[in-house]
C-alpha cells in the first residue's frame, strides 16, 4: 500500500497554482489544491481541478505524429524534427518568415518558452508567437 | 494538544491495530494530507493549523474512501475534528466507508474556530485531545432570514452571479461521492455552457446537499469567488431540522429524503 501526495505546480496557465497530486499504488487518482500556497490558497479553476485526468490519460501523445496522405502516423523524433525543419525552411523561403506562426505552451518551463520565442524571433525571423494560456 | 494526538497515533500504529494513519503533515513548507505508516514520521504531524486554527483543513475522510476501497485488507486510523466525524457518519450511512475499517482519532477545535465556523458541535463525540468548547448557532442564516424576501433574492443572485463554474465546491466536499453527479447532468443544468445558470446551478447543488451536508465549510473555503456557500447549506440544515426533525451529520440514520 502506497499513498502519497506530491506537491506540484499547475501546467495549464502562467498563474502557477499549487496542488498535490494524489498517488495511490503508482496511479494518479486526484488533485488537491494546496491551502497553504500563497498563489491559490486552496482554490483552483476547473482545469486545475482535473489535472489528474490528463496525466495518465491513454489518449495523451507520447510520440510525434506526422500526417501522411491525410493520416496521422507515429514517427521517431529524428524524422519529425527533420520534417519540421525542412518545411519551416521551405515556407519561410517561399512566402517569408511572417507566413509562419509559433504557438508556445504553459506546459513548458520558463526557459523552454524563452528558447522557443528566441527561435521564432531570432532564428526564423517572425514576431508571430503566442501561447495556449491565452484562453 | 498536538502531542497527545501524536502519542495516540503512534500507539495505534505500533500496536498493529491499524496499518496506516491518514492525517496532515508539515512538509516542503506546506501542510499536506499524508498517510503515515512509519511512527517516526509522526513528529511532523500537523492538525491543519497554519496562521489561524483550522486554516489548512482538508477533507481527509473523502481521500480515505479511495484508499480504503483499494485496500480492504487494512484498517486505517484517521485524524478527525467534529465535522470530519460528522462526514464519517454520513459516509458510513451511505456505504462509502466501512466503520470496521476506520479508527477515528478525534480532537476538539478551539474557541476562535468554533466561532468562525458557527459550529453546532466543534468537537467529535469521540474526543481524545483538546478542550471542548460550546457550540454556536447559525447567526449568518438568521441575518439573511431577517432580510425582506426580494432583497434576499437579489443578495443571493448577486452572489451566484460571481460563480466561475469551477466545480470546486463539489470536488472538495467530503460527502460528494455520487458516480453520476447532478451538476454533470444535462437534464438538470446546462453542463457545457458558461456562465452557469443563476440560481439554478447553485440550487441544484443545495438541494442535493439536503440530508448530506455536514457543515464543514470546505466548499466555501475552496470557492475562488467567495460565495457564502456554507451559509446557504446551513439554511438547508435548518430546514431539514425544523421540517423533518433530521440533523444532518448528527442523526445516526440516513435522511428521510433518501430513496436508495
Ligand atoms: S466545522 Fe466545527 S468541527 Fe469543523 S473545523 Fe469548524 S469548528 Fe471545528
Ligand atoms: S459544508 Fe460544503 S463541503 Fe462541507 S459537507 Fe457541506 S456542502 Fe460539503
Ligand atoms: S466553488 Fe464557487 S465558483 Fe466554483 S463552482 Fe462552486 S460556487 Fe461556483
Amino acid at each position: 500500500m502506497n499513498y502519497t501526495t506530491a506537491l506540484t505546480t499547475c501546467t495549464y496557465c502562467g498563474c502557477g497554482c499549487n496542488f498535490y497530486l494524489e498517488v495511490l499504488d503508482g496511479k494518479v487518482i486526484g488533485t488537491i489544491p494546496c491551502k497553504t500556497s500563497p498563489t491559490n490558497e486552496g482554490k483552483l479553476c476547473i482545469k486545475g481541478w482535473n489535472v489528474h485526468e490528463f496525466v495518465q490519460n491513454p489518449k495523451r501523445l507520447t510520440k510525434p505524429l506526422i500526417r501522411k496522405n491525410g493520416q496521422l502516423l507515429e514517427a521517431d523524433w529524428e524524422e519529425a524534427l527533420d520534417f519540421t525543419a525542412s518545411k519551416l525552411k521551405e515556407i519561410a523561403g517561399k512566402d517569408g518568415p511572417d507566413s509562419l506562426a509559433f504557438l508556445a505552451s504553459a506546459k513548458l518551463s520558463n526557459e523552454e518558452n524563452y528558447i522557443y520565442q528566441k527561435f521564432a524571433r531570432a532564428g526564423v525571423g517572425t514576431n508571430n508567437i503566442d501561447h495556449c494560456a491565452r484562453l | 494538544m498536538i502531542e497527545t494526538v501524536k502519542a495516540k497515533a503512534k500507539e495505534l500504529l505500533e500496536s498493529g491495530n491499524i496499518q496506516g494513519f491518514l492525517g496532515l503533515i508539515e512538509k516542503n513548507g506546506h501542510i499536506a494530507p499524508h498517510l503515515f505508516t512509519d511512527p517516526v514520521e509522526l513528529q511532523a504531524l500537523n492538525l491543519g493549523d497554519r496562521e489561524k486554527a483550522g486554516d489548512a483543513r482538508y477533507p481527509l475522510t473523502k481521500y480515505l474512501i479511495q484508499i480504503a476501497k483499494a485496500h480492504p485488507e487494512h484498517i486505517f486510523g484517521i485524524l478527525v475534528r467534529g465535522c470530519d466525524e460528522r462526514s464519517l457518519k454520513t459516509l458510513y450511512n451511505w456505504n462509502q466507508l466501512d466503520p470496521n475499517q476506520v479508527v477515528p482519532l478525534g480532537f476538539a477545535c478551539p474557541e476562535e474556530l468554533a466561532e468562525a465556523c458557527e459550529c453546532l458541535q466543534p468537537y467529535p463525540d469521540a474526543c481524545e485531545a483538546g478542550e471542548k468548547v460550546s457550540g454556536r448557532s447559525f447567526e449568518g442564516v438568521a441575518k439573511l432570514d431577517a432580510m425582506e424576501r426580494g432583497e434576499r433574492f437579489d443578495y443571493w443572485n448577486e452572489q451566484f452571479s460571481k460563480c466561475i463554474k469551477c466545480y470546486g465546491c463539489r470536488d472538495v466536499c467530503p460527502v460528494c461521492f455520487c458516480n453520476e453527479c447532478s451538476l454533470a447532468s444535462d437534464d438538470l443544468i446546462q453542463t457545457k455552457t458558461f456562465p452557469p445558470e443563476t440560481p439554478l446551478f447553485h440550487l441544484v447543488r443545495a438541494v442535493h446537499m439536503a440530508g448530506r451536508c455536514v457543515d464543514c465549510g470546505l466548499c466555501e473555503q475552496a470557492c475562488p469567488v467567495g460565495i457564502p456557500l456554507r451559509t446557504l447549506y446551513k439554511k438547508i440544515y435548518a430546514i431539514m431540522d425544523s421540517e423533518f426533525d433530521y440533523q444532518m451529520g448528527y442523526s445516526e440514520e440516513k435522511s428521510p429524503l433518501n430513496l436508495l
